[in-house]
């Protein structure tokens, strides 16, 4: 019986913090926010040199092989840093897809250029968790008609794993005739997404695609925007006891008073066993796959509410400051709340987590 | 992350099924979380000593089974006992906190006398801290003891002294240094509850029943021999066995019980027809709570595999008690609100659901939240031992 990151999990995290911390400082992140389009290439050339981008690649394809417990402790990292990196889509959900869904050949011509970080893969799948407005992707004799909105990497993609309404995964190449592409602006200026527009485009089926390998992509998705969150929150927090142990007004620090303190202990009690949590989530996706998907559940829908309270109370824990662009805490905000949204808001994730126990129809 | 116990503890798991299967007729139906043990809990009790199932790492000399402490087996213990829903090892303040105190700080004189008829369930203790002046401020308590020939003469009150009307003996805290800083003038005494000049009124509380008191001391003569650890050094005693208290609170077994016991609930009560949990609000309060219990429950196999370890896990163990009050409150709370009109019923009354435990539970459970070392006194801590933030200045005399 052992709940507890192993000696080589420490070690990837440990290196993986090192290296975000030298190479996505706050000016970095900003940086970067100013120009949402253009991947930071160094940054991904590096997180390429530790594995990153094929941490769950078998080794058989250039991949580290890995879990997705090392996965999320990544993404946690990665959340800490606020790191403006390529996300879930391409080194989590993209890379997934080929494996689970992928016939020999794709894996084959894909899943190495991806380990290599040769390409970057976007993701598709938002209508397969909420439609909104007329979206959805039709497939017909292999062509995609329809869009897709909230696309997962859609800046850098030079590939796109597309779902389409009936549970089929389709590659598609973002110079393919009939396909048109939009930016969607979000808060967080350091990842993005975008929309899909698919008028006849040819696209090549994964053949394994089914109901159940879309909703693992999913589940995977989700534990890793927990993770993320988890990450982030915990800078805020560290961030909120660093201000309030500086930050003097009646003549004390204000960290010295309760009404500050108690904050931050609240914040401590809300993330600790978050941490748990999205553990055994990310665990259980590799080892116990009977509750792979309710934990799944249960880590998007509990971080995204734990996330929003600590990137509330950490803001005005720092005051006036908090709510400039002075300090920058701004990104760690708005990076949790692009986490809640995406891939499902807690109450609907809820709602799912509900179904998967016969609680509702 | 190995959730696995392996080989060696899977036997053991099957050693403590098979004592199960073989003894579980003889147990009695409940055991009561505080109180005096009936005559059969007390030879179930003897039982699971003589078996390893209670007392386990306390030594034969002792009265206990004698085992190293090993925290996977405890659990594997609790566990099994748990789906079997077969009473464990008797639980009090007692056996809880004294003993361990004793163990750790006692003379050899005192804890031959007193640890073995307590695991036993013969002899029933009381915790006497609390005072109504000093509740948080637990340190400033006031009720002294003077010295007087061999003897210490106490007066003073206590309140929270939940079985002291039932208890034979209490463990006490005195000031017996009254011109000392208030950390130091204070000793840990034990005594008779049967001690003359000693009166018990019981503390009726908000759920309409007593479950604790107030116990008064006139001139009540304790012989000095009966002092647990030096003389002013009470404090540190005691927080010896606040320690071992904080343990007791916050089990996720227990929790996930209450929660199985909301969804049965939800399943069943109805408003026009529609049950509770078809009601998409009721619902979605009922998952956003089983994430949060679930969150719980992974916090506890991290501290587990810490103990495991001889390792602090910091935080993870600081947040425990604030946590899981509240986390328990609200399975209550909306226990309540399912039951809408019914959940207000109390006492005998008709339609009343589950013998009025949500009820007394709802208001009991914010005495826990209170009892114990505050949620504000938790967050103190969290905040200063966790984070590492400065403690509040001490005012200016």
């Amino acid at each position: 019986m052992e709940f507890a990151l192993s000696e080589e999990q420490r070690l990837l995290q440990d290196s993986v913090r090192r290296f975000l911390e030298q190479n996505s400082p706050l000016d970095k992140v900003r940086l970067a926010a100013g120009n949402t389009h253009t991947v930071q290439r160094s940054l991904w050339a590096g997180a390429s040199e530790l594995g990153l981008t094929g941490i769950l690649i078998p080794e058989d394809f250039g991949g580290m092989g890995l879990g997705f417990l090392d996965a999320a402790i990544v993404y946690e990292m990665i959340g800490r840093h606020v790191a403006p990196l390529p996300f879930i889509g391409a080194t989590v959900m993209a890379p997934l897809a080929l494996m689970i869904a992928g016939s020999e050949a794709q894996q084959e011509k894909w899943l190495p250029k991806i380990a290599a970080s040769e390409i970057i893969a976007g993701v598709a799948i938002t209508e397969k968790v909420g439609i909104r407005e007329d979206a959805g992707v039709k497939a017909l004799n292999g062509k995609l008609t329809g869009k897709s909105l909230f696309v997962i990497d859609w800046a850098e993609a030079d590939l796109y794993i597309v779902a389409d309404n009936d549970h089929g995964l389709h590659l598609v190449l973002p110079d393919a005739k009939g396909l048109s592409r939009r930016a969607l602006n979000t808060i967080d200026k350091t990842r993005s997404v975008g929309e899909l527009v698919f008028d006849q485009v040819a696209a090549e089926p994964l053949p394994r695609s089914s109901a159940d390998a879309v909703a693992r992509i999913i589940d995977a998705g989700r534990v890793m925007l927990a993770a993320d969150t988890l990450g982030a929150g915990q800078m805020m927090l560290e961030k909120a006891v660093a201000y309030a142990e500086e930050r003097k007004q009646f003549g004390r620090v204000i960290g010295s008073f309760q009404a500050v303190k108690h904050l931050c202990a609240e914040m401590a009690a809300a993330l600790e066993p978050s941490r748990s949590l999205v553990w055994y989530a990310a665990h259980a996706l590799d080892e116990v796959p009977g509750d792979a998907r309710l934990m799944a559940c249960h880590a998007k829908s509990h971080l995204s509410e734990v996330g929003r309270f600590v990137a509330r109370t950490a803001t005005e824990v720092h005051g006036g400051m908090g709510f400039t662009d002075l300090l920058g805490l701004h990104y760690w905000f708005k990076r949790i709340g692009l986490d809640r949204q995406l891939l499902g808001g807690p109450e609907l994730v809820r709602l799912e987590a509900a179904r998967l126990q016969g609680w509702a129809a | 992350m190995d959730l696995a116990y392996g080989p060696k503890y899977e036997a053991f798991r099957e050693e403590v099924r098979a004592f199960l299967t073989k003894h579980k007729d003889q147990a009695p139906r409940g055991l009561g979380a505080a109180g005096r043990p009936s005559p059969e809990a007390c030879s179930w009790q003897q039982q699971l000593i003589q078996n390893g199932y209670a007392a386990r790492t306390i030594p034969k000399d002792y009265g206990g089974y004698g085992a190293m402490p090993d925290i996977l087996e405890s659990r594997i213990i609790a566990e099994e006992f748990s789906s079997a829903r077969v009473p464990s090892a008797l639980q009090n303040q007692g056996i809880s906190m004294l003993v361990p105190t004793l163990l750790e700080l006692g003379t050899e004189e005192q804890k031959k006398k007193w640890v073995k008829p307590t695991l036993r369930g013969e002899v029933v203790w009381c915790q006497g801290y609390s005072e109504p002046g000093s509740g948080s401020d637990l340190a400033s308590l006031q009720t002294k003891a003077t010295e007087d020939g061999d003897d210490f003469v106490i007066n003073g009150q206590k309140i929270w002294t939940s079985t002291a009307h039932e208890a034979d003996m209490i463990f006490c805290l005195v000031r017996t240094e009254p011109d000392k800083p208030k950390h130091e003038g204070i000793s840990y005494l034990i005594f008779s509850m049967k001690t003359p000049g000693i009166e018990v009124r019981p503390l009726t509380t908000m759920t309409g029943h007593a479950e604790f008191n107030e116990v008064f001391f006139t001139d009540v003569r304790v012989p000095k021999t009966q002092i647990v650890g030096q003389r002013g050094q009470g404090w540190l005693v005691a927080n010896a066995t606040l320690k071992y208290e904080r343990g007791m609170l916050g089990d996720p077994a227990a929790m996930e019980t209450r929660f199985q016991a909301l969804v049965d609930l939800m399943r069943e009560e109805t408003v026009d027809g529609q049950r509770a949990i078809d009601n998409p609000i009721f619902r979605d309060r009922l998952v956003r709570l089983q994430a949060e219990l679930a969150a719980m429950k992974f916090n506890g196999l991290r501290l587990l595999t810490s103990a495991s370890r001889g390792e602090d896990p910091g935080l993870a163990r600081l947040i425990v008690k604030l946590q899981s009050c509240e986390l328990t409150h609200q399975i209550s709370a909306l226990a309540i609100d399912v039951m809408g009109e019914f959940g207000v019923l109390y006492d005998d009354s008709p339609y009343l659901r589950s013998h009025g435990s949500w009820q007394w539970g709802y208001m009991f459970q914010l005495g826990l939240i209170i009892g114990g070392g505050t949620a504000q006194i938790q967050k103190n801590i969290i905040s200063e031992r966790g984070l590492g933030m400065p403690r509040e200045p001490k005012l200016a005399k």
